[in-house]
């Protein structure tokens, strides 16, 4: 299934991220990277830190020490905003859909960081604006194809069910064009058909489009299936990294998994 | 100088622990406080003015006040119940002028005044001895508030009720849950803040007669609020003295050099100053956003 | 069957996002702008109809009030209803566009009236940052005691320095006369055109932002500020943008209300419950709405006029005088209710009803 695709240099290297709130420590030491083109999993028990990982891959949460270099900048601090400007996009473990839009004003928010044209010209709606406005509404529509969402297009999202609103909320990642895509828990809450449906397109994403991506999930099939390699986090800890194989049969994984006492 | 502020500030600590109430059981941010203050105050006045005796006319306002708070449970919280908060303080601001409609209506617009019994006059003894001008009804307003504050601690920290009222502060769902019934529990924070604010309209109206200026007092508990925290008791006290003591500071110091009257803006520009700095006020909690 | 769209397809993605899709809705407007602009007026200057109505009421009384409430309206909806700042300030940013056109026009010999309009309104933008700054760190009712400050240090600023209201008493202007390109605006028919024209232009200009990436980049902090960040819309621009257009609008209705409504205006009339009242509009005419802001203040403003022409009949008809407050004391009260009522009920307030009534039309006469 990931023949064919070239896995470059890497794009993404953490090193020694620490990240604490108050006297939790959330994150410890931990380091991997990810290469261009790769499906690069984070799996772990709950409470093990995945989402503060991409909280702080994509500036969210800034950690205390360590570093995150995207595309071989190193960057110490950086706004969410910035991350996205930069290429990151990501979708969130509990929905974060704006509910007063439509499914295409949700999708042409994340073109708005591609927009030039200022308020002015906006009001007019006039020259730039008006062309503008109507290229990113093009590019959204094949987003739209994509995904298979055009019957709900103008629909209020707050309306939709959950696994439609999950594939809202990829659609709005995948309007920004992003270099750098981070998924936390796709499937989550889906039922099979579902998951197929998203694992497709997660895949498609990424054959067809060149994303990297970095996927939380808590389904090991789906994982395993999907992934190219693997970070295991434990407690704020990475307890193995490698390919899904090697990491099935890692001991420390296991003992994590069944709750073996340390 | 100094004195006069405070005390002023014991009576924005008044409003504001009426407000305190009513958030940490139910999240509202509720902006009818100052219209319940007017409220009370003019019922108390509107059943002497019929012949009521003190006593008999402060109960039957304790008794609107009760009434208020069921029909408040009944027509806002509970329709509204899991709105977003903002929808809540709208609809307070909404209540506020139904409460004043009402009370106007009710007993008419006019000031009336309100004799307590406690002479407004300094207290001669602290003159001499100290220097410092206390009036004997300030001192009294005072001990009330100190005393109100501690009966308040007590309910919540000792009492069954005030317990079930702290657990639905930290979590609807969960107070839910364990078998606290979230209407009664509404119902008897709201009563308790009409007290409080019964007990704030006498005590406000037999200083500054009972009008509809009474109103405006929610909006000096406003920056009280940013200064002490929306769910501290304590802080709703330290932060009505520091508002009340501030304000009169700066009418003095500062006022002179820009021509006066500060005192109608000083406060807000002083909480918005400490909100930059401390955003979840001096006692409250800080708050980690979650995604 | 006549509000039906079958059959109007769009070919371009152009046909799909302008202002009104719906044929039916395009023809409707026009009718409205024709009636309003030209029909109005028409039947102001016919002897006939305008000696059965006083139109000089309707024009001074009714019709600019609105037509600047709305404005104001407008303003705020764009920063409580598309931003989701709550703003409590309202009537300061109207006197701040009131008593700078006032002081741009004293000032500045040859100031034509509309470019102190906008000059007024670029003020307020001004002061609308400057209050709106603390809302990058606070939230929700704390950002209103930002707007509360702004309310009440504003009408302070403006009774206590005299240079601002030319050292008048307690700060009373009286507007300068309304000229525009030459030509005087004398008559309230005259005034009641050129407000027309002004908040139709604003209106449409708010519409066109609103449908644009300025307008998305509002809903988004609205509905989930941290999403939006991570979306890559940048939070402070985002909100400050929101403040100096919403406070620019509102200057603009202030100076209106000062130059072609009222003629004198004193800080005093500025007050919080002006505020409350404009916020009052947006709630019972749809939070987040454009048509809303206007259904809004043509409730509010018309609402005391016909309790006041209620209680007028009524003591007529039978005879007695009502006492006096009790028709402002049900005002408040029936505002109050229906504030309640709104939140309750219909929290998109009357532009969700009109919708409702617009998709039960265009399925009509058929249930489903």
């Amino acid at each position: 299934m990931t023949a064919g695709r070239k896995i470059g240099r890497p794009i993404l290297e953490i090193d020694g991220v620490s990240l604490a709130f108050g006297g939790v420590v959330a994150l410890q030491g931990v380091s991997f990277d990810v290469r261009e083109h790769e499906i690069r999993a984070i799996i772990g028990p709950n409470g093990a830190g995945k989402s503060s990982m991409l909280n702080v891959i994509n500036g969210v949460y800034h950690p205390q020490q360590g570093t995150v270099a995207f595309k071989g900048r190193r960057r110490h601090r950086v706004d969410p905003h910035e991350a996205a400007r930069q290429g990151i996009a990501r979708t969130f473990q509990n929905i974060a859909l704006f509910r007063g839009m439509t499914v295409l004003d949700n999708i042409m928010t994340g073109r708005n960081l591609k927009m030039k044209s200022s308020f002015l010209q906006q009001a007019l709606y006039w020259g730039p604006a008006k062309r503008e406005e109507l290229e990113h509404r093009a590019k959204v529509e094949e987003v739209i194809d994509f995904l298979e969402i055009q019957h709900i297009r103008k629909t209020p999202v707050g309306r939709l069910p959950y696994g439609l609103q999950k594939r809202v909320e990829l659609a709005r990642a995948l309007a920004a064009e992003p270099e750098l895509l981070l998924l936390d828990e796709p499937m989550a809450g889906m039922n099979l058909e579902e998951k197929q449906d998203m694992s497709r397109f997660v895949l498609d994403v990424n054959d067809q489009m060149g994303t990297s991506i970095v996927l939380i999930e808590h389904d090991m099939s789906v994982v395993m299936d999907l992934s190219d390699r693997v970070v295991v986090l434990d407690y704020g800890r990475k307890i193995a990294d490698g390919t899904p194989d090697e990491v099935r049969n890692n001991r420390g994984v296991i003992d994590a998994y069944l709750g073996v006492a340390h | 100088m100094l004195i006069g502020g405070l005390l002023a500030g014991v009576m924005y600590s008044l409003v504001a622990l009426g407000f305190v109430l009513i958030y940490k059981a139910s999240g509202v941010f509720n902006f009818a406080q100052g219209a319940m203050v007017f409220f009370a105050a003019l019922t108390t006045v509107g059943f002497i003015s019929m012949g009521a005796p003190f006593w008999l006319a402060v109960a039957l306002a304790l008794l609107a006040m009760v009434a208020l708070a069921f029909f408040t449970e009944r027509v806002v919280l509970r329709p509204l119940v899991n709105q977003p908060q903002i929808t809540l303080f709208m609809a307070t601001i909404g209540l506020a002028f139904f409460i004043e409609g009402i009370a106007q209506l009710t007993w008419g617009a006019q000031v009336h005044a309100l004799d307590l019994g406690i002479a407004d006059e300094p207290i001669e003894w602290l003159m001499r001895n100290t220097g410092m001008n206390i009036s004997k009804f300030d001192l009294v307003a005072s001990g009330i508030a100190a005393a109100l504050v501690a009966v308040l601690a007590v309910f919540f920290n000792k009492t069954r009720t005030g317990r079930a009222l702290r657990a639905v502060a930290d979590d609807h769902q969960a107070a839910l849950a364990v078998g606290i019934s979230l209407q009664r529990i509404w119902v008897i924070v709201w009563i308790v803040a009409g007290f409080v604010a019964l007990v704030t309209g006498l005590l406000w109206g037999a200083r500054n007669g009972v009008q509809f200026a009474l109103t405006f007092l929610a909006l000096k508990a406003l920056p009280v609020l940013i200064l002490g925290g929306f769910e501290s008791i304590a802080g709703a006290v330290v932060g009505g003295l520091i508002v009340g003591a501030s304000e009169k500071l700066a009418e003095v110091y500062i006022g002179p050099h820009v021509g006066g009257g500060i005192e109608s803006w000083f406060p807000y520009v002083l909480a918005l100053a400490f909100l930059l700095v401390r955003p979840e006020g001096l006692f409250g909690e800080r708050r980690i956003d979650r995604v | 069957m006549l509000y039906r769209e079958a059959g109007q397809f769009k070919t371009t993605y152009a046909a799909d996002q302008q202002l009104f899709p719906i044929r039916q809705d395009r023809i409707g407007i026009a009718i409205l702008l024709a009636v309003v602009f030209v029909g109005v007026p028409l039947a102001a200057e016919t002897p006939a109809i305008a000696g059965a109505i006083d139109f000089n009421y309707w024009f001074s009384g009714v019709l600019v009030p609105f037509l600047i409430f709305s404005l104001a309206a407008l303003g705020l909806n764009i920063l409580t209803g598309y931003a989701g700042q709550l703003s409590l300030g309202t009537a300061a940013f109207m006197a701040v566009g009131a008593f700078a056109a006032y002081n741009f026009e004293l000032r500045v010999p040859g100031m034509p009236t509309l470019a102190s309009f906008i000059l007024a309104g670029v003020v307020a933008a001004l002061i609308g940052i400057v209050f709106g700054l603390p809302s990058l760190r606070i939230k929700g009712f704390y950002l209103a005691v930002a707007t509360l400050a702004a309310q009440f240090f504003v009408v302070w600023a403006l009774t206590k320095f005299g240079w601002l209201s030319n050292y008048s008493s307690s700060g009373v202007i009286t507007a300068q006369k309304l000229v525009v390109f030459g030509y005087a605006v004398d008559t309230p028919v005259k005034r009641y055109l050129l407000v027309l024209a002004i908040v139709s232009v604003m209106a449409l200009a708010a519409k066109n932002m609103v449908r644009s990436s300025i307008g998305r980049a509002w809903m988004a902090v609205r509905d989930m500020d941290v999403a939006a960040e991570v979306v890559g819309i940048p939070m402070m621009k985002t909100k400050l943008l929101a403040f100096a257009i919403s406070s620019f609008y509102c200057g603009v209705a202030g100076a209106l209300y000062a130059f072609a409504y009222l003629g004198t205006v004193e800080p005093a009339g500025f007050e919080l419950d002006l505020s409350f009242r404009i916020l009052f509009m947006i709630i019972v005419g749809g939070v987040g709405s454009i048509l809303g802001s206007f259904l809004g203040a043509a409730f509010i403003v018309l609402l005391p006029i016909f309790m006041d022409l209620s209680a007028a009949s009524i003591e007529r008809s039978f005879g007695f005088a009502l006492p006096a407050g009790l028709v402002s004391n049900l005002t408040l009260i029936l505002f109050g209710a229906l504030i309640i009522f709104f939140l309750v009920v219909e929290p998109l307030g009357l532009a969700r009803l009109w919708q409702i009534a617009k998709e039960k039309l265009r399925l009509w006469p058929f249930p489903h």
